[in-house]
């Protein structure tokens, strides 16, 4: 390096280079700052030995600690749920009126339910629980096979024609295409819009009204209002699951459609199913 | 000339020497200051202030309020916890916060009016950082003796004495700085309970946190590093600029009555040589927490605490001469004596041209004339003061201690029920802002046919529900409204809740929707 030149006005030493005249005065870092690039530099080196660091091929050194993100995350969730593990007990080993008659448990149990609802249920039944052609609205009063928390609770747990599971509800329609004539389906499908709205041809109402006690009120009643130990729905009220309009109510005649939900119990354990009835009853139609 | 604008130093060469250019620093290294102990009635005010300041600091957390069972007792609490604000009969949500911010506005404002009147009494009385070097200098003095004893002292060798003195004097201040953050934490819990639970070891680690950074915060700003806080670090007196203008009372020295100075007055004087009042005697730079010379003019450094008039007034006491030499006076007052006595500028200051015959001021010297403090500055900051204060008290006044907040469902925005009918569903919450349990009727208004519905409390439905509420508390409800099918319109239908307490006659409508499958 060149001779030391010092600064005139500040007393400083400069590098020695020089541009036009002007020089760069030479202030070395300060000591401390110095000494604490040192020590970061050495607890870099440690943290490399101790936690994971460097990337191989296959993956990265472990590191001496054994640290990983991911077991820190399951051990957060292990925690969690050794923090509910009393209260997820609690519901476990009660019944549905104790857990819906006790503020702690029913809150609990709401929240927890909603959670289950989001990942599980709202594929088929919507973020808001309303359903859609052929996906029940559990919102409404309206239930197939029953709205109290117990019946809920079955449903979830078993399924409806699941065919995995022995304790399933099952029911069938028959396919009327082959018992009644085109005519006598025509004239049924009238007589069942005629219960809550206003049919094509009034004059088929009649004949429908004697070919539905014939052939339909076995299941769906006298009075076409359903019957929840078939599920059966009540043709009588505004709420249509899968049809609307005499056409779609003909086709379902001819040849039903049925729904099919999975049992839930086997999957999700039986704190989970109860907490989803517990939730399912929540939403205004529980009875 | 301009406030703020200091007079060039007298130590100036006068040979025309070249002027301070790049080769001059930009650092200036602290000089160290030992202000000497005034007495005078500005002294005395000062005492008077410290006194109530500190007072109201330490003490407040410990002034007790009875608010029942439900809330706290102490008089003056933030309860960072449960969000809640407490001010001796005043209780504050978090909602309501505006309420502290009014505050501050009117403090703002205060503040402003004061300054535009009397100039940095806030900086030379009230602030925190002259109160609290006011306390360390006590301190110092009473450890070291006073200010010559302090600079023999801070001159001498590391003697047994010296450091004896010293350490003695930042341990003092230590504990000082201790009891100042120890205080602040009192304001955020129950103030006894706190105490023993922090002396105890129990308490909360913010506790100890707070009361560290408070501690060092205190005895740095405090006892080390003391004017360099107000010269360096505070923006206020940057700001406080802008709201001094001619007619605002700053401390002044008076060179139209005390030039030209001089040790031998007297002597002067016998010589019917034209003499100032000023005996040179330095009084006024010793008493000076800045360890500035007030006779240089107005400087940035001055905070108006006027120890130097206490100083000043009683040399000229001693002298029998006219207080005032150093006093509180308007930069209009002092140009006006100045042209006075050097005759528009034109000659140097001349005293006989301030005095009459036997010695008393002249009558076109001008005095300090109260009436000035009224101008449409000071007129128009105590308005908007007055203003705010007002809005405040009368919001204060006709606030409700009842509120219903409604979240309406958005999925579903609504449900066909088997009947036909249409429910919408709510969350309702009723705020009991009292710390007493009550009844409130929730009802509704308008939507005819409709009935809640509220699963919580009964499976009952009806247009009036009986809620009772926690004292202190939100109540959250889930409530459903169901419209028969022959009263759903075609269009979203507007309705209220109503949450009243018949027995305060409170009252708080809320505003809300009703969906129906024709609504778009």
């Amino acid at each position: 390096m060149a001779d030391k030149h010092i600064d005139d006005v500040s007393g400083v030493e400069t590098t020695g280079h020089e541009w036009d005249g002007i020089r760069e005065l030479n202030n070395p870092l300060p000591r401390w700052w110095l000494w604490t690039f040192y020590a970061c530099i050495v607890w870099a080196l440690g943290y490399m030995v101790v936690y994971p660091a460097v990337p191989m091929l296959t993956g990265a050194t472990k590191g001496l600690l054994g640290y990983s993100s991911r077991a820190e995350l399951a051990g957060e969730m292990a925690g969690a749920k050794t923090a509910q593990g009393a209260i997820v007990e609690k519901i476990s080993a009660s019944s549905l009126p104790e857990i819906l008659a006790d503020p702690q448990m029913a809150q609990f149990a709401t929240a927890a339910g909603a959670a289950a609802f989001k990942v599980n249920c709202v594929q088929c039944h919507g973020s808001g629980a309303t359903g859609g052609a052929g996906y029940p609205n559990l919102n409404d009063d309206d239930w197939l096979w029953g709205g109290k928390a117990e019946d809920i609770h079955q449903t979830i747990a078993h399924g409806i024609r699941y065919a995995d599971d022995a304790e399933s509800r099952v029911s069938e329609m028959p396919a009327f295409a082959d018992i009644l004539k085109p005519e006598e389906i025509r004239e049924v499908s009238a007589y069942v819009v005629s219960l809550t709205g206003t049919p094509r041809n009034p004059a088929m109402v009649e004949p429908g009204k004697a070919l539905f006690a014939d052939n339909c009120a076995s299941c769906h009643g006298e009075d076409a209002k359903g019957n929840r130990e078939f599920g059966a729905p009540n043709l009588a009220d505004a709420i249509w699951l899968k049809v609307k309009g005499e056409d779609q109510i003909a086709a379902q005649v001819r040849q039903p459609k049925h729904g099919v939900m999975p049992a839930w119990q086997a999957r999700l354990g039986d704190a989970t199913v109860k907490e989803l009835a517990v939730y399912i009853h929540s939403l205004g139609g529980g009875e | 000339m301009n406030l703020y604008t200091a007079k060039k130093p007298k130590t100036e060469p006068a040979n025309g020497a070249p002027k301070a250019g790049p080769d001059e620093p930009l650092y200036a290294a602290r000089k160290k200051i030992f202000p000497k102990r005034a007495e005078g009635r500005f002294r005395r005010f000062k005492w008077l202030v410290m006194l109530i300041t500190l007072g109201i600091y330490y003490l407040t957390p410990w002034i007790r309020w009875d608010r029942g069972p439900f809330a706290p007792d102490q008089a003056v609490l933030v309860d960072l916890a449960n969000r809640r604000f407490y001010f001796f009969f005043i209780e504050i949500w978090p909602q309501e916060f505006f309420f502290v911010a009014g505050l501050l506005v009117m403090a703002g404002f205060g503040l402003f009016l004061l300054t535009s009147a009397v100039g940095r009494a806030w900086c030379g009385y009230a602030c925190p950082q002259t109160v609290w070097v006011d306390l360390f200098l006590v301190v110092e003095r009473f450890i070291e003796g006073d200010r010559n004893a302090r600079m023999k002292l801070d001159a001498g060798p590391w003697t047994f004495d010296k450091v004896y003195k010293r350490v003695t004097k930042h341990a003092i201040w230590l504990l000082i700085a201790i009891a100042t953050g120890g205080a602040w934490i009192f304001y955020f819990a129950d103030a006894p309970s706190l105490a023993f639970d922090f002396l105890t070891g129990h308490a909360a680690f913010v506790a100890y946190s707070t009361v560290a950074l408070l501690t060092a915060t205190t005895y740095v700003l405090g006892g080390l590093m003391r004017e360099q806080v107000c010269i360096y670090m505070c923006p206020w007196p940057r700001i406080q600029g802008a709201m001094l203008d001619d007619n605002s009372l700053v401390v002044t020295y008076n060179d139209w009555r005390g030039e030209p100075r001089g040790k031998h007055q007297k002597k002067v004087a016998a010589d019917s040589n034209a003499a100032g009042d000023c005996v040179d005697c330095n009084a006024c730079v010793a008493v000076c927490p800045m360890g500035i010379d007030i006779r240089d003019g107005q400087q940035l450094e001055c905070i108006t605490c006027a120890l130097c008039i206490d100083a000043c007034d009683s040399v000229m006491d001693k002298l029998e001469r006219p207080r005032g030499l150093i006093a509180y006076a308007t930069l209009n007052e002092y140009e006006s004596n100045m042209a006075l006595a050097t005759d528009n500028g034109r000659i140097g200051i001349e005293p006989v041209r301030v005095r009459k015959a036997d010695g008393a001021f002249s009558d076109s010297v001008r005095h300090f004339n109260w009436r000035i403090i009224l101008r449409p500055r000071t007129l128009l900051y105590m308005g908007v003061w007055t203003a705010v204060g007002i809005g405040l008290v009368v919001a204060l006044l006709s606030r409700d201690r009842l509120e219903v907040n409604v979240l309406h469902d958005r999925n579903p925005q609504y449900v066909l029920e088997s009947d036909g009918s249409i429910r919408n569903g709510y969350t309702i919450r009723l705020l009991n802002m009292i710390p007493e349990r009550r009844t409130v009727l929730l009802s509704m208004m308008g939507l005819a046919g409709a009935e809640m519905k509220i699963p919580a409390l009964t499976d009952a439905s009806d247009r009036v529900f009986a809620i009772p509420v926690e004292p202190d508390k939100v109540t959250t409800l889930k409530v459903f409204v169901t419209l028969p099918k022959g009263a759903v319109g075609d269009a979203r239908e507007g309705f209220s809740f109503i949450a009243e307490d018949r027995a305060s006659s409170e009252k708080d409508v809320y505003r809300a929707n009703f969906n129906t499958p024709g609504a778009k």
